[in-house]
């Protein structure tokens, strides 16, 4: 090299970079630094989250014979009991998910306009069950809905009702307690998204005559439709993929898609069948969740932490 | 919020809508007040109110080998979760709020893909990869498997914390010579260090009341105790189990105030 070229390499540096070599060097070992931090916990989920995933899917295109084939997949389509646990499952999960709407937002509409003090003592209602096991939540449905249970106990002795009425073991026992389990993942979100409406834009359409139930209508509720949203798509995809609470409640009438992805799986040992279904059950939530953040703009998975 | 901000409506206007509200709230706390009230009743028939007043239902609990047996299971993982969970996902945080990183949308999103994937799928999946390497019916792998359902819990609170923290504070005492170790000791860990507690409680709770998981990849001497709830319950409604969640219940008040507690002192 050159004097002149060096002094031109030289002149092209601002001063304080004469030693950016030995910057980059610091700067490659703070990073490998902070790499080592996060490699510990990012090896586990690698481990026990993305490979067993990445081997159900590789196995699910697979038939019984080891050949490979969408055979897994075509029965979705061809064997009428699939089909029902479909049916089933969105028939719970547009159910469950309407209710909690109903039933939520006129809760977090309430919170968020209730004085701070009274809100959080408020809270309090919403954040105990939802930090409470779904177990004993389940339990609990199941003591107040079965045949000799609470409800019906009372309205025989109070004499409504002479027969008592089937409202666990069925589609409402499961309807009624995957509704009180979903409220708060609708609720939280919903109530954050209220609290942070200006009301000075309320305050502006009542300053120009606006009636109460015209400013709740034409601003508030609108402005409140990305918090209730993505509350909505939180609930509908916990709802696709749950559990406990139908195969409790369900009395083995209502088979929904993860019952149906233990049955195949652990009593009939069918792990093709039950890989494809967790498949198509990944699809669905990740292209849900996908289109409406897409549709929110980035912010809609905010409060999911507990199932 | 003052009263000046308020809109103005009155509480009468909005009667109708506390009335509404209330008996959502009622719906959301009933069961585990029944539960509760339930779980002192001395008959085995499920009245309520209850007609006689006992403790056999939580002396049936802690008599009881079996269910003894499964809460100690279930106490000894959370107890690892936690610590495992807190170890690794403030070490995750940290490294992600320096944000030097490249990718680190990423690795922030591959840290918290457990809370999006169905925990079913989750179930199954340890299940099949636990079966090949000898993890099934064992602690470590009951710990493992609640540590990557944690991680996002601990990693979301403290990262909480250090957003709300100068990190330049910590800068400083590197400058003037601390090393890496001792200035995050030092220095950073005692100003986040309530969002670490609240992150372990977190973990504590969600390993404790962890189900499914549980009941693909816990049984025999690991079985768990929500595990050998959720068979009890498969079979009949014995009043024993209500004892059980009246613990579970006020175990929940305590860690959450605890948490609020410690998220206050903040």
């Amino acid at each position: 090299m050159s004097i002149a070229s060096a002094s031109l390499d030289r002149a092209r540096r601002p001063d304080g970079a004469i030693n950016a070599d030995a910057l980059a060097a610091d700067a490659r070992r703070e990073a490998r630094g902070l790499f080592a931090l996060l490699s510990p916990g990012l090896s586990l989920v690698f481990a026990v989250i993305i490979v067993p995933i990445g081997w159900l899917f590789w196995l699910s295109l697979f038939d019984e014979a080891g050949q490979l084939s969408a055979a897994n997949y075509a029965r979705f389509f061809e064997q009428a009991s699939y089909i029902k646990t479909f049916v089933t499952t969105f028939k719970v999960a547009f159910f469950v998910t309407g209710a909690s709407v109903l039933f939520g937002y006129p809760l977090a509409y309430m919170l968020s306009q209730l004085p701070r003090r009274a809100a959080s003592i408020c809270l309090i209602f919403v954040i105990l069950p939802f930090w409470t096991s779904v177990l004993v939540r389940t339990y609990a449905w199941l003591v107040i809905l079965q045949r000799k249970g609470l409800v019906n106990t009372w309205l025989m002795d109070l004499g409504v009702i002479g027969q008592p009425l089937p409202l666990a073991n069925n589609f409402a026992g499961v309807a009624i307690g995957m509704t009180h389990i979903m409220l708060p993942f609708l609720v939280l979100p919903l109530y954050a998204s209220m609290k942070s409406i200006d009301t000075d834009c309320l305050r502006a359409g009542m300053n120009l005559g606006a009636s109460p139930s015209a400013t709740f209508w034409q601003i508030f509720l609108p402005l409140s439709l990305p918090g209730l949203a993505s509350g909505v798509v939180i609930v509908f995809v916990l709802c696709l993929g749950f559990f406990v609470t139908p195969a409790l409640m369900g009395g083995g009438k209502v088979i929904m898609w993860a019952m149906r992805m233990e049955q195949t799986t652990s009593l009939y040992s069918n792990w093709g069948a039950g890989a494809a279904l967790g498949v198509v059950l990944l699809g669905v939530t990740l292209a849900l969740l996908g289109f409406f953040q897409w549709l929110l703009g980035a912010r809609a998975t905010g409060v999911w932490s507990r199932r | 919020m003052s009263m000046e901000n308020a809109l103005p409506i009155s509480h009468a206007q909005r009667l109708w809508l506390y009335a509404l509200g209330g008996l959502v709230m009622l719906f959301l706390i009933a069961p585990s007040v029944i539960i509760v009230i339930m779980s002192f009743s001395g008959s085995s028939l499920l009245q309520f109110p209850p007609q006689e007043w006992s403790l056999r239902w939580y002396e049936s609990y802690f008599g009881s080998v079996e269910w003894r047996d499964a809460t100690i299971v279930s106490v000894k993982v959370a107890v690892m979760t936690a610590i495992v969970a807190t170890l690794l996902g403030t070490a995750a945080a940290y490294a992600i709020n320096a944000r030097t990183l490249r990718l680190t949308g990423l690795i922030n999103a591959l840290l918290t893909v457990s809370l999006i994937i169905p925990v079913i799928l989750i179930g199954i999946g340890t299940f099949f990869l636990y079966a090949r390497i000898g993890l099934n019916n064992t602690l470590t792998g009951l710990v493992i498997a609640h540590t990557v359902q944690a991680l996002p819990l601990v990693v979301l609170t403290v990262l909480s914390g250090l957003r709300s923290y100068d990190m330049n504070q910590e800068m400083v005492a590197r400058s003037l010579g601390a090393g890496r170790f001792s200035a995050f000791f030092q220095v950073t860990m005692p100003q986040i260090r309530f969002s670490i507690v609240s992150g372990a409680l977190f973990a504590f709770i969600t390993s404790f009341d962890e189900v499914v998981v549980s009941l693909f990849i816990s049984g025999g001497e690991t079985t768990t105790l929500t595990r050998r709830m959720f068979n009890a319950l498969r079979d009949q409604i014995d009043p024993t189990i209500a004892a059980i969640s009246t613990c579970l219940i006020v175990l929940s008040i305590v860690l959450l105030s605890a948490a609020q507690l410690f998220g206050r002192g903040r």
